[in-house]
């Protein structure tokens, strides 16, 4: 059973969102084991990329810092082959194509099955663009894991039914960041997922508190949270080992059980 | 793979968020494109309102200074508001009212697709927002100012470089947050089919018109073809109806600003490589790990890390060739054409004319050029006068 489905095993999921080489790639791997230590059942490693069309402003600047602090694809490949001899938890990229179309399909999902990365999450690559990645990842055994969104409607289940991995169901409209408020219908979504595929379902985009993480894991099968915890690490920057393992402990807990 | 292919470029590279929207930014195209009606309304907003047909005018003097090919100017710098983007914009947000659309926002580089667009939108009762590099929004703080008089909202854009790219990166999270109402007026041939391909249609009204002109005119079709490229949608408009035409040389010519041995240049398809960014395959200026590179133009309409995915594609094959232009050269051509035509040109134009002064001298008297002036040069002033060395106050 690959890393990812034991995650979601009988249990739901919290994911947490890091970007790599933020402030340094020494501490993304300080930071990976201190959530996992919280609670974390996944952990999403973003490749920092220079214009990240999908996300707002926090992790766009959480980019900008990792990128000026010399952070690579290879670097980063390097810091999960050494965090693989730690830890077997799940470990996805949340990567913009051009990363992998310029590294080489085959060649960056070589290195993601030889240094344990198991999934790719590529904001800016839709269903009907995937084919000259997946059947490249599947060799590798590496999950392509795609999005649902507010907006898609009768595409959800074409999605779904060649889904892998897990699915990732973005909750709001507009770029990644905290929101006070989710209007979509999240339970609608996850509904008809699930009536065509039996891969686990994973809400994120504005999640940021403990009641959300609630909500969603008991409509979904796990919660996701990026910038809320990028924003700890902007704000202490080396030093935010413990909030991390607080602020994680806490959404985790607030999982359904 | 999905539609809207340049060979292996092009394509629909977006987040999920906006398929719905761009299927049905597609299939209206598809409806409209031929639809009596809107092609009359277009018709008639291009001739009675943008001013077309644009001159097609015999350079006279500068063919005899530079002794060689005859020199035709396209004068797409005597449409309304000033540049071939009103081909475009006319066209897009009559596209978005038919769609049901009431708002319509865009990015803008130099300012002048962000005042076309306010333009259209005053015209056609639409609310409009313009994104523009925060940098942009100081070296064109006039255009800022002409955008919020025709009632458009300016938002500057604060992230990453501060010019154009961003400018594109902000205008498709924004529409990613709100698709209902809006549509994205896109203002280059690039981005997400069917962008490249709309865009293209609206622009190729200037080869129409061109091809029809010489033919008039010199009753042949002309050697060469050519016009300056950042996304290329004024190049793409002059050579489109031309391709077919062999014998024709189309030629763009890009942006090196300092050079293209430097790191402080535009000139995608002299340094760029193979990539997937703004929702298209093609060209771009990036590092080994496909970081876009911040690039570097004296003029901010071609200030762009990439290329449109048919240009890319007219490369490919050999069918258009791309030169780059320096700052310096197209400075010189700004001033020359102004002397010898009293014509002021824009910056971004002028690396055209750039190139036209190298090429005509070469060429036999009983060839011909046909030249793009894809828009007017007011708005340069007075960055040609501080590149220049003169401090000007207003």
């Amino acid at each position: 059973m690959s890393r990812i489905k034991k995650a979601f095993e009988n249990k739901k999921a919290f994911i947490g969102f890091l970007t790599a080489g933020d402030p340094t790639l020494e501490k993304t791997e300080e930071f990976v084991l201190e959530m996992e230590r919280a609670g974390a059942s996944l952990i999403e490693l973003g490749v920092p990329f220079s214009d990240p069309i999908a996300d707002g402003p926090v992790i766009q600047a959480a980019n900008i810092r990792s990128l000026s602090a010399g952070c690579t694809t290879d670097k980063i490949f390097e810091t999960v082959a050494s965090l693989r001899k730690k830890t077997e938890i799940p470990l996805v990229f949340l990567a913009y194509l051009n990363t992998l179309y310029k590294y080489g399909y085959e060649a960056f999902c070589k290195r993601c099955q030889d240094c344990g990365v198991d999934g790719v999450i590529i904001p800016d690559m839709p269903f009907e663009e995937k084919e000259e990645l997946v059947p490249i990842a599947s060799q590798y055994g590496v999950d392509i894991i795609t999005m649902v969104a507010p907006t898609s409607k009768e595409r959800i289940k074409m999605i779904a039914k060649d889904a892998t991995g897990f699915i990732y169901v973005v909750s709001s409209m507009g770029v990644t960041g905290a929101r006070s408020e989710i209007t979509t219908d999240v339970a609608e979504i996850v509904e008809i997922i699930r009536s065509v595929t039996k891969t686990p379902t994973a809400v994120g985009f504005g999640i940021n508190t403990k009641e959300q993480v609630h909500k969603y894991s008991s409509i979904a099968d796990g919660a996701i949270i990026g910038s809320a915890i990028v924003k700890i690490v902007a704000q202490y920057g080396e030093k935010s080992g413990a909030k991390l393992y607080d602020y994680v402990s806490e959404m985790a807990d607030a999982l359904t059980k | 793979m999905s539609a809207g292919r340049f060979g292996k470029h092009g394509g629909q590279y977006i987040p999920e968020t906006l398929m719905n929207e761009i299927h049905s930014l597609e299939a209206a195209y598809e409806r409209y494109k031929n639809d009596a009606e809107f092609v009359a309304e277009l018709d008639k907003l291009n001739r009675e309102y943008a001013g077309r047909p644009s001159l097609l005018y015999y350079a006279e003097k500068m063919t005899k200074a530079l002794k060689g090919a005859k020199i035709y100017f396209k004068r797409e710098d005597l449409n309304h508001t000033g540049s071939h983007k009103i081909n475009n914009v006319l066209g897009q947000v009559l596209l978005a009212k038919k769609m049901g659309k009431t708002r319509v926002i865009a990015e803008t580089g130099a300012g002048q697709h962000g005042v076309a667009t306010a333009t259209a939108a005053a015209l056609l009762d639409m609310e409009c927002e313009i994104f523009m590099g925060k940098e942009d929004t100081v070296r064109q703080a006039l255009n800022v100012y002409r955008m919020e008089l025709l009632g458009a909202k300016v938002h500057p854009v604060e992230s990453g470089t501060k010019t154009l790219k961003d400018a594109v990166n902000a205008c498709m999270g924004e529409w990613t947050a709100r698709v209902n109402d809006t549509l994205y007026v896109l203002g280059s041939v690039m981005g997400p089919h069917p962008f490249p391909t709309i865009v293209r249609d609206f622009q190729s009204i200037i080869s129409k018109e061109s091809r029809a002109q010489i033919l008039e005119m010199e009753g042949r079709l002309p050697d060469v073809v050519m016009a300056c490229v950042g996304g290329g949608s004024n190049a793409i408009g002059s050579f489109y109806e031309f391709i077919e035409d062999k014998d024709v040389r189309l030629i763009g010519c890009e942006a090196a600003g300092h050079g293209v041995d430097t790191d402080k240049t535009a000139a995608t398809m002299a340094v760029g490589t193979e990539g997937v960014f703004h929702g298209m395959k093609s060209y771009f200026c990036q590092n080994e790990y496909g970081q876009i590179a911040p690039v570097y133009s004296i003029s901010a309409g071609l200030d762009y890390p990439g290329v449109g995915p048919e240009h890319a594609y007219l490369k490919d094959i050999g069918r258009a060739e791309y030169v780059p232009v320096t700052d310096e050269e197209a400075v010189r051509a700004f001033e020359y054409i102004a002397r010898e035509e009293g014509i002021i040109a824009a910056i971004e134009s002028s690396h055209a004319v750039a190139h036209l002064m190298k090429i005509a001298p070469e060429m036999r008297k009983d060839q011909i050029i046909i030249c793009t002036l894809s828009g007017r040069g007011d708005k340069d002033v007075a960055a040609i006068a501080r590149y220049r060395g003169i401090d000007l106050h207003e």
